[in-house]
């Protein structure tokens, strides 16, 4: 991939990302994710992961967004009022996420490996929907059977919590 | 070229974002989207670490991709159940303000 | 000469190219995409102006009268005229709504349903986007109409709108999963996620008449069902168009479009319409190849574009003939019976291939969807079934 789309698509990417917790309205911050989302996907894409790519878009811009919309839709919450800002605690969390920032970003810079671009596959078609599959089934298979059961789990105890009153 | 550091980088920067978000905001909702933000900075730098490092037979390390793919199913289930109680919060409380939730506070 | 007739147009592209031999390969890549795509659009928007016409005009005929008959000959002129009627038309956009939300939701509506076009393979060798994971990314991409979808009915920020809008998605994301889990039992059939790949695994013909379509095993027969149903509700068609039901929203998400922001709306469902039933086509009816063994020589897109009207005037049968129904019975008809059948399918399929994929497969097979449908609506017969409705409001 060249160098300018992944910078085009990692400033998408990012500004979109910023403008999640930007946003006062949250209707606006969830659309700003999904087009977030959406640049993530490209650039998985650009490290040959187009099964992951895919599986990106379909789960988090087709699904969990779609849910995360419904829900704001149906608490039918506008644009939050300007309340009093506690300062301190506001220029605290600023604080702290810069020099989280900054310590990743010196770590990064250290790191000799960082500095190496990507080795050249073995062959520019890599089936891997059917790699990750064979792996997924085969190594992994009993940590997706208890994913599974996971989703089980979940779904039962989403129909519990959103019932209105309980037995 | 880019390099290993770029993507990095960029993983580093979006969850430096999930991070302040996390910490900034007060409606949960947001909340909850800035930590989908930290997941997926975190799904990005094992996808690079998967084509970085390549198997013996020059294909990327698979191993790191389904980790990605558990992640984002674990998320999903994760998304369902966290907003079924932010439900639940808004029919008892009528609000998602974090400050207003407050009963437990000593 | 068959030959050469079922390849003329992947021929003709590839004299096109070879007249760019000169240039470097990324001129030729770009040239080579630009011809699929606009071979794509002018193909499909044809088919969307006859079909837009030939709808009216059936409708007319299934209900005694002629339908549009004045402009051009049996009145064929007639979307030209509507074309020209609706770009014409003021573009009217409501003082409160979210601007930039309410310009980017046509877009976005139609570019999915376009881009969901391109992985469909309308011939032999004639797929536009031929990648691996087709489906997937058919599912992926179609997906994300629902949030065009949300975007026209929040950004217009209209009761009506909004109304629409919750309704399309609430039953969109119902009816996905049976649209999804109803093509596991082909994709793992075929052993493959690439949608030429699946149309190869349904080659061949017993005695040659029966060819080895999947909708000939019982299986596929009822996925295939099951698909088509839910893609009449993806494409918010009657019996399910209650997002649009013009007697109690207006028009749904689209109240607020005027001019050719509707018809872009308006689009975008004949396109998905499209895509939605060439993907019936791919999974189930053979892609294609030809029904009858004997009549292989008959180019392989006619085929294709034969069986895809085939479902277009089911749709518009079934929209001639059946009322609306209720958003609570399209719901329990999504979670009661629709999502349980398409699991039943993928059994059912896993049945007939530990079987031989042969006869005694077949009746097995038939035997599974037979119990598990007659258990269904068994235990569907509910005893409410006449008792007085029961309203209860928002609170």
């Amino acid at each position: 991939m060249p160098s300018f789309l992944f910078w085009l698509f990692a400033g998408v990417m990012l500004i979109f990302g910023a403008l999640v917790i930007i946003n006062r309205n949250p209707i606006a911050s969830a659309l700003s994710l999904v087009v977030c989302f959406l640049g993530l996907a490209a650039l998985f894409m650009s490290l040959d992961a187009f099964f992951i790519g895919i599986i990106q878009v379909l789960v988090y811009a087709g699904a969990v967004m779609v849910l995360f919309l419904f829900i704001i839709m149906l608490l039918d919450l506008r644009a939050e009022e300007r309340r009093t800002m506690n300062w301190v605690a506001f220029t605290g969390g600023f604080v702290v996420a810069v020099s989280l920032l900054v310590q990743i970003l010196a770590v990064i810079s250290r790191t000799q490996m960082a500095k190496q671009t990507f080795p050249p596959l073995a062959s520019p078609q890599t089936d891997d929907v059917r790699n990750v599959g064979l792996l997924l089934f085969g190594h992994y298979n009993l940590p997706f059977q208890v994913i599974g059961v996971l989703i089980l789990v979940a779904t039962v105890g989403v129909i519990v919590l959103s019932k209105r009153q309980l037995r | 070229m880019t390099t290993l550091g770029d993507y990095l980088t960029v993983s580093g920067i979006l969850f430096a974002v999930g991070f302040s978000g996390v910490l900034l905001r007060r409606n949960v909702i947001i909340i909850f989207m800035a930590l989908e933000l930290m997941l997926n900075a975190a799904n990005l730098s094992l996808v690079a670490f998967s084509r970085f490092r390549l198997g013996e037979d020059g294909l990327p390390s698979y191993n790191a991709q389904v980790l990605v793919f558990f992640i984002i199913t674990v998320a999903a289930a994760e998304v369902a159940v966290g907003l079924a109680i932010i439900v639940a919060l808004y029919r008892a409380r009528r609000t998602t303000h974090v400050e207003d939730i407050n009963s437990l506070k000593f | 000469m068959s030959q050469s007739l079922d390849q003329i147009f992947v021929s003709a592209k590839q004299w096109i190219l070879s007249l760019l031999s000169g240039t470097p390969d990324w001129v030729t890549t770009i040239v080579s995409i630009l011809i699929n795509i606009s071979a794509l659009l002018g193909v499909f928007l044809t088919i969307f102006a006859l079909i837009s016409v030939l709808e009216r005009k059936i409708l007319g005929r299934m209900q005694n009268r002629y339908g549009p008959n004045r402009v051009g000959p049996f009145g064929l002129f007639q979307p030209v005229a509507d074309g020209i009627k609706m770009l014409i038309k003021e573009d009217v956009v409501p003082a409160r709504a979210d601007k930039v939300v309410h310009f980017l939701a046509p877009i976005l509506v139609a570019a999915t349903a376009i881009l969901t076009l391109g992985v469909i393979p309308y011939g032999r060798n004639m797929t536009p986007f031929a990648i691996d994971g087709g489906i997937l990314f058919f599912f992926a991409v179609g997906s994300t109409t629902e949030l065009a979808v949300f975007m026209a009915g929040w950004g217009s920020n209209n009761k009506f709108s909004m109304l629409g809008a919750m309704r399309a998605i609430a039953q969109m994301v119902s009816y996905e999963l049976p649209l999804i889990v109803t093509t596991l039992p082909v994709v793992m059939v075929a052993g493959a996620l690439s949608p030429d790949a699946i149309i190869a695994a349904q080659d061949g013909y017993s005695f040659g008449i029966v060819p080895h379509w999947f909708v000939t095993t019982p299986w596929g027969a009822a996925a295939f069902i099951l698909f088509f149903v839910s893609g009449l509700v993806e494409s918010n068609r009657t019996p399910f168009d209650v997002p649009e039901g013009e007697s109690e929203i207006v028009a749904g998400h689209m109240t607020e479009y005027s001019g050719f922001k509707y018809a872009t709306f308006f689009l975008a469902e004949y396109f998905g319409m499209f895509a939605i039933s060439g993907l019936a086509v791919t999974l189930f009816l053979g892609g294609w190849h030809a029904p009858i063994a004997v009549l292989q020589f008959i180019p392989s897109y006619i085929w294709f574009f034969l069986k895809l009207s085939a479902l277009l005037f089911v749709y518009i049968w079934i929209r001639g003939t059946l009322p609306r129904t209720r958003v609570d019975q399209i719901m329990n008809f999504a979670w009661k019976f629709m999502l349980p059948m398409a699991f039943t399918c993928i059994i059912a399929a896993a049945v007939w291939h530990y079987q031989g994929r042969g006869l005694a497969g077949w009746l097995w097979s038939l035997a599974v969807i037979t119990i598990v449908y007659l258990t269904l609506s068994l235990l569907l017969e509910t005893k409410k079934k006449f008792a007085p409705r029961t309203y209860r409001f928002v609170e």
